[in-house]
């Protein structure tokens, strides 16, 4: 075991793709020489040489039409994009062709493109950094969408995201580029947890709290938080966001009867309706209490100093462990009409 | 940096193109197409008059087939049998070709078959054939998105080092979009092996081409670094030389080309579309006596060539190939219900092996009442 900063890991995590396949490369914007504005692709144009770490000109929909049509040719790309607000211009050629190629070709053309999307909050950005798009990719049948939340899942994640035969949207959280943990850089793919399977993250028994990426930290802090409280919170980091675990999911959901979900992402049609309602038609004899989503607010990402305002913090998730469990000291909750 | 100035308003210039058969199928000559089509002789132009009916015959069943009710939509292509058959010939069996809807000639001649024509129209399957079968990719229908893809396939050609070629087929309208534009910024920058065929019939769905450029497309290549050449796209030889220049071109190393072949959609948009809304009897009239198929007989009746035999051959294989095609559209079976569940991924995927479950299980409750589930499926 190697303790690695995430962006290590993810770097390290291309690295091993690259050895281990020469289909594999990567494009994206600044990739090369300045090894991408994270660095996550440092030290990989002088291994792989420009042929498989390319700069590309700054066009997303071009950068992923390019990559669809390196995967017709039995490429594996990697596509960087370089922050999460600036996807959307590909989003045509994500929607309309890596997601459906498959289907409209009748299994006969691949797309194993797997789509890095630095992710959500938390860093103090400027405007279009900060985004939390990951709905609109789980809406998108054909997709897989996964969020990390530590190193080690980041590391093995991305070379079974880069090995799949289906498109992955894999979207890595930006604050905890640069929070470490332990990495097993021999780790054998075989040996790993499927990339669809959640983690139980922290085990309880009063309240199931789902999430994923950044958010699992936060989800911990308040578990730790509500345990001097004498409430047991069952933390689920739900790793793939499409498809979701549900078997992990509703085995939690029968033994506590009550559910939180916390995401960055605006609350409306977001993952956390589809994970509640999911949830209601599959365990709703089980549930204790209508179930309640801690979310970031529908409104467009708000400037950096105000973000604090908008991103769902510790207090504001106890809040909705409060609410499920009808402790009078809510204070947000939502009242019915 | 001085300034520059375009002279406006050549895009509608139909005559400012190389050609090398006329109007009355008179053979001119091009300094620049000459060449390229050298050893072409008779029995070879005799070739492309066949593809073109064969073409030709493939749309006019398309379109009968859905006035009849056997096809949900159809997008004819008559008029521009010329310029699919002329640069389709062009290409070798292993070089990639990415079409868009409209593209039946270039379909017919990569090896396409009858079944190939109908049944995505027919609204039974997004596609039939296997791309990787005939090198040729399921027709785009999303304007110019082709284009990129093209530019992705040439740039693992590079990768790999081989000499084939890549291709992508999209109309005016889709000069337009940014993925056009992106991909020929992308095939410059990194000179990748790739032919952009600008199909620019004048018309998307209403909208002239006007309305899309001020200035012939095939002017913009240059300001991308690409070598261009606009062409009479009716005229089948002066498609067939200005593909093979691409061909080569893009084939020795030298990066992308791109051709702007002037035609005319003579019939609508597609089968839902009504054309005389948006333009003159007189215009489609005009066009009519440029007629790719008509100016190649009369160029091989000049030669003798045009014999009753000959006639009689080209007759009997279009009757041919019409029979099969209304055979495959009146002969093709729908997919079982469940099936709608197939190849959306390529791996197991646990949210959607449950719905498909379900789906069946719901189809199966069916099958008590009367006959098989997917019978009343349906």
């Amino acid at each position: 075991m190697t303790q690695l900063t995430m962006a290590k890991a993810i770097n390290e995590g291309l690295r091993r793709a690259m050895t281990d396949d020469d289909r594999v490369l990567v494009m994206g914007e600044d990739i090369g020489k300045l090894g991408g504005v994270f660095r996550i692709t440092d030290g990989l144009l002088d291994e792989f040489g420009a042929q498989r770490i390319v700069d590309t000109p700054l066009a997303e929909a071009g950068i992923m039409g390019a990559a669809v049509g390196l995967a017709f040719r039995g490429y594996r790309p990697v596509v960087e994009i370089q922050f999460d607000g600036f996807v959307y211009p590909a989003f045509d050629q994500i929607v309309c062709q890596v997601a459906k190629l498959h289907y409209r070709t009748r299994g006969n053309v691949k797309m194993p493109i797997t789509i890095r999307i630095p992710w959500a909050g938390g860093v103090g950005a400027a405007e279009h950094h900060s985004e939390s798009p990951e709905a609109y990719f789980v809406h998108t049948s054909g997709l897989r969408v996964v969020a990390v939340s530590n190193p080690q899942d980041a590391y093995i994640m991305l070379r079974q995201a880069i090995a799949s035969d289906d498109p992955v949207v894999f979207f890595e959280p930006k604050r905890l580029y640069h929070s470490k943990g332990e990495v097993d850089l021999g780790a054998d793919l075989a040996d790993a947890a499927p990339m669809g399977l959640a983690r139980i993250a922290r085990e309880g028994s009063d309240v199931t709290l789902l999430t994923y990426g950044a958010q699992v930290a936060t989800a911990m802090d308040a578990a730790t938080a509500a345990e001097d409280e004498g409430i047991s919170i069952e933390v689920i980091d739900l790793r793939s966001i499409s498809p979701v675990d549900y078997r992990t999911v509703t085995a939690s959901v029968r033994k506590t009867g009550r559910v939180v979900v916390t995401h960055e992402a605006a609350r409306e049609a977001g993952v956390g309706a589809e994970l509640i309602a999911s949830v209601t038609e599959k365990c709703f004899n089980y549930l204790e209490a209508a179930p309640v989503r801690i979310t970031g607010h529908d409104i467009p990402y708000p400037p950096a100093k105000l973000e604090k305002h908008h991103l769902p913090d510790l207090d504001r998730i106890l809040d909705g462990v409060d609410r499920v469990l009808d402790r009078p000291n809510s204070m947000s909750g939502v009242r019915e009409q | 940096m001085h300034t520059l100035t375009p002279q406006t308003d050549l895009a509608t210039d139909i005559d400012d193109v190389a050609r090398l058969v006329n109007e009355d199928g008179e053979r001119v000559a091009d300094p620049e197409l000459e060449r390229w089509v050298a050893d072409i002789d008779v029995a070879a132009v005799q070739g492309l008059y066949r593809d073109m009916t064969l073409v030709r015959r493939i749309d006019t069943e398309g379109v009968a087939l859905q006035r009849q009710g056997q096809l949900g939509l159809w997008a004819p292509c008559q008029g521009q049998e010329g310029v699919q058959v002329g640069t389709a010939r062009a290409f070798r069996a292993d070089d990639f070709v990415f079409p868009s809807y409209r593209e039946i000639g270039v379909q017919h001649v990569r090896g396409a078959k009858p079944a190939d024509f109908v049944i995505a129209w027919r609204g039974e399957e997004h596609s039939t054939y296997n791309p990787y079968d005939i090198n040729t990719a399921t027709p785009q229908i999303i304007i110019g998105a082709q284009s990129l893809h093209a530019v992705g396939y040439a740039m693992g050609i590079q990768r790999d080092g081989t000499d084939q070629v890549a291709a992508a087929y999209f109309g005016d309208g889709a000069s337009s979009q940014g993925d056009v534009n992106e991909a020929m910024i992308f095939a410059s920058s990194f000179r990748s092996p790739v032919v952009f065929v600008c199909t620019n019939n004048q018309w998307a769905i209403s909208e002239p081409v006007t309305v899309q450029a001020k200035f012939p497309i095939a002017g913009r290549a240059p300001g991308f670094g690409i070598p261009s050449m606009r062409i009479d796209g009716n005229d089948v030889l002066a498609s067939l030389a200005a593909m093979r220049w691409a061909l080569d071109h893009a084939r020795s190393g030298k990066g992308p080309a791109f051709i702007e072949a002037v035609t005319y959609r003579m019939g609508p948009h597609t089968t839902s579309d009504d054309p005389t809304r948006y333009r003159h009897k007189e215009e489609v009239e005009r066009w009519k006596r440029r007629d790719p198929i008509a100016r190649i007989e009369a160029l091989l009746r000049a030669q003798n060539a045009f014999g009753e035999d000959f006639q009689s051959d080209v007759a009997a294989d279009a009757d041919r190939l019409g029979a099969a095609v209304r055979a495959a559209a009146l002969g093709a079976v729908s997919r079982e219900p469940i099936g709608v569940f197939d190849h959306v991924y390529e791996e197991p995927h646990s949210a959607l092996a449950e719905q498909r479950e379900n789906f069946a299980a719901y189809l199966s409750g069916f099958a008590t009442e009367a006959g098989t589930g997917a019978e009343a499926g349906r």
